[in-house]
């Protein structure tokens, strides 16, 4: 079972990712009552997920659109990210377009190849909670976070950038 | 100079620990080659055909002499003594030892300086125009905006895994030396009738298996906005650049495929939301960046000297080399000096240790302490008093820095191919060495005239080779090496991508193509038409004939 770290503090991972072959049927018969289902799923069942009993959260992969997700995104109590491999970089600006043009403020994590040293870029991109992949130590996991002390840029986590703090 | 506050020294600080983490995890099998390999690209580790090679970023060419000397005490203590200026205006060491890698850059951080995203795919060190801030007719020095955009795209968290890698080159003067309009973005500095700054923005320029010239998506873009418009650009070629064929993933692809006017509408979508945002650049931002760039205590001197005048009278390789190796400064007595590294029998671009200390010295003593790199891999001395120049010019013959060569056939632009890179089809530097002993009389050179000559060793044409007015790029014809020359390519305003002569040649065979192309050149020319010239009038034909007739 890969780690879950949740704003710096290890969590208990309670949601169920369902795969994009999965169906409706699939989905509100599932044991878990907390469900991430793929972007498709959600669009062509939205109304029927909505009324079910069950959080549904949604997961986009690295080539979804984020924008199509759009302003849904706002009622979903968790989003994740896929990062299928880690040199695969567009959810890193998925998850700045969900913070920043979309406004969503839930929790928001990064599923995937998730690595030690993508955590510190993925962290100021917006993304707060981590499923770490196996190989990689929760300590070091943890320790990335703070691979840098400062950044130059404006981010999602600090939108000042160091020219205007310097 | 830019120089590092704690902010800057606390980053790279922080990039040294992080990457000598990595290494040591690499090294105790925690990390896969495959997981190592981009981390210690966006260190600038390659590993290359013999040993690793480890490419340092000379921040738009600009050195000091003191971070010369390091670099050169560096050759010597972790290389065989020499290393090679590249056509990125970057600095490349050939055997340097995996292990020693973090040490080694944390020797460059003493001197401010890094291999932070030298390779990868990801924002790689901005270029402009060596002759930057002393150029005569120049719009506005280059200098600041480079610094404004290092400083973005350094370890930009959005932008570290492109489809790609990623160049952007900045240009402000007249006569384009920076090859602007073969880059990923390309800035050409403008000022509007009011004479506020802005930049024309060009897109999808590159070289590489498909060489196109930038698109402009921007005609006018006041400055204020230039961090946030380069943050939509790279956002839309993030999501949208394709990662399916590393062949295809270069922004240009994007941009032929959606066309530039649809490339701009997306751009123009995502900048909207951000273009008053807190990245907006702010007056006191640029004023802060061009502190660093203002003009060193010039004397006022007169633009002429009588005992310069009498040497060249006396001294007949001087008076080539000023005439190749020196051209006009914006301030009166004094001149911008180019130190060739094309010595016959050199690797272009290679300097030894001694030769990199000895002009770490000659800045300090004649021009103010500050070294350029060009990206035809030569080195620059911005102001030096012309009334010093045949004292310099002394020096330099003794250590083999006086070659009269600058913008000459042998003045050749060459990666380092077959001899250095793993993914060469052929070897590059003999190829250039031949044709410089083809072209060695000085006389014959300068009846030529301006030329470029550029060469690859592959496709990834790091040579430059589709903007040389004569290109030559290494390919595999069923396991031997062989050799493509294209013709009429330029790197400078009018950009252009060179064309295929015709089918390959030999190595052996290449002085003899390259004197039949010259000789159709000088036979046409008409009155003192450059070689670039009487090929645009003329065409590729008459080249074709004499080529590939006589090979009949
Ligand atoms: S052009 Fe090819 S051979 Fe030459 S340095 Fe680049 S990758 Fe290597």
């Amino acid at each position: 079972m890969p780690t879950l770290i949740k704003d710096g503090q290890v969590i208990e991972n309670t949601w169920v990712l369902i795969g994009k072959e999965s169906d409706l049927s699939s989905v509100l018969s599932h044991a878990s009552e907390q469900v991430l289902v793929p972007l498709s799923l959600w669009q062509e069942h939205k109304s029927d997920l909505q009324a079910s009993e069950k959080a549904i959260g949604v997961w986009l992969d690295s080539d979804d659109d984020t924008y199509e997700l759009g302003s849904d995104a706002l009622e979903l109590p968790l989003i994740a990210l896929n990062f299928p491999v880690f040199m695969d970089g567009r959810s890193y600006s998925s998850a700045a377009i969900l913070r920043q043009r979309i406004g969503y403020k839930g929790e928001l994590r990064a599923v995937g190849e998730i690595l030690r040293d993508q955590l510190f870029y993925m962290k100021k991109c917006g993304i707060n909670s981590f499923e770490i992949s196996d190989s990689v130590k929760l300590e070091d996991a943890l320790a990335a976070f703070s691979d840098f002390s400062n950044n130059y840029q404006s981010t999602i986590e600090d939108p000042l950038p160091l020219f205007r703090r310097r | 100079m830019y120089i590092y506050d704690s902010y800057d020294k606390q980053m790279l600080q922080d990039r040294i620990t992080q990457y000598r983490d990595q290494t040591k995890r690499f090294l105790a099998g925690e990390l896969s080659n495959e997981q190592f390999l981009p981390l210690r690209l966006q260190n600038g580790l390659y590993i290359q055909r013999l040993a690793p090679m480890l490419r340092v970023a000379i921040p738009y060419g600009c050195l000091s002499s003191n971070q010369l000397r390091k670099l050169a005490s560096i050759a010597r203590d972790y290389d065989k003594g020499y290393a090679h200026f590249s056509t990125r205006q970057n600095i490349q060491y050939n055997w340097p030892i995996l292990e020693q890698t973090p040490d080694l850059l944390a020797e460059l951080a003493e001197v401010e300086m890094h291999a932070i995203q030298t390779s990868g795919n990801c924002i790689r060190n901005t270029t402009t125009d060596q002759f930057a801030g002393v150029a005569v007719g120049e719009i506005e020095d280059s200098r600041p905006w480079c610094e404004i955009i290092r400083q973005w795209s350094t370890f930009h968290p959005e932008f570290a895994y492109l489809p790609r890698k990623f160049k952007i080159a900045v240009c402000g003067t007249p006569n384009d030396q920076a090859a602007t309009q073969v880059h990923d973005i390309g800035l050409y500095i403008k000022k509007n009738k009011d004479g506020e700054v802005g930049f024309q923005v060009l897109v999808g320029g590159g070289l590489g298996r498909t060489p196109v010239i930038g698109a402009e998506i921007c005609e006018f873009l006041p400055w204020q906005h230039l961090l946030t418009y380069l943050d939509a650009i790279m956002r839309v070629y993030n999501r949208f650049g394709r990662r399916d064929n590393k062949y295809k993933a270069r922004i240009k692809i994007l941009v032929k495929a959606i066309g530039a006017d649809a490339f701009r509408e997306k751009v123009e979508a995502e900048w909207q939301h951000d273009k008053e945002g807190p990245a907006t650049l702010s007056q006191e931002e640029v004023d802060r960046c061009k502190s660093f760039f203002t003009d060193p205590d010039y004397q006022t001197l007169d633009d002429s000297d009588s005992e310069i005048n009498a040497q060249l009278e006396k001294d007949l390789l001087f008076s080539h080399w000023m005439e190749r190796n020196v051209v006009a400064h914006k301030k009166p007595g004094y001149r911008i000096v180019t130190l060739c590294l094309k010595e016959t029998g050199v690797a272009p671009g290679d300097a030894s240790d001694r030769q990199m200390e000895f002009v770490a010295d000659l800045a300090e003593k004649y021009s103010f302490s500050e070294v350029r790199v060009t990206h035809e891999q030569n080195l620059v001395l911005t102001d030096v008093r012309l009334q010093d120049l045949y004292v310099l010019y002394q020096g330099c013959k003794q250590e083999a820095l006086a070659t009269p060569y600058v913008g000459l056939i042998n003045d050749i632009v060459c990666c380092p191919g077959g001899d250095f890179c793993s993914l060469a089809n052929a070897k590059s530097i003999p190829i250039a060495e031949s044709i410089q002993r083809r072209f060695e009389d000085f006389d014959i050179q300068k009846n030529i005239g301006d030329l470029t000559l550029n060469i690859s060793g592959c496709m990834n044409a790091c040579g430059h080779h589709h903007v040389g007015n004569i290109g030559i790029l290494g390919v595999d014809k069923k396991g031997s090496e062989f050799y493509q020359v294209t013709l009429g390519g330029s790197a400078d305003r009018d950009a252009a991508i060179g064309k295929v002569l015709g089918p390959s040649f030999a190595q052996a065979e290449m002085p003899d193509v390259i004197e039949k192309i010259i000789n159709v050149y000088l036979e046409k020319r008409q009155d003192s038409e450059s070689f670039i010239a009487t090929y645009n009038r003329i065409g590729i034909e008459p080249y074709k004939e004499k080529v590939y007739a006589d090979a009949d």
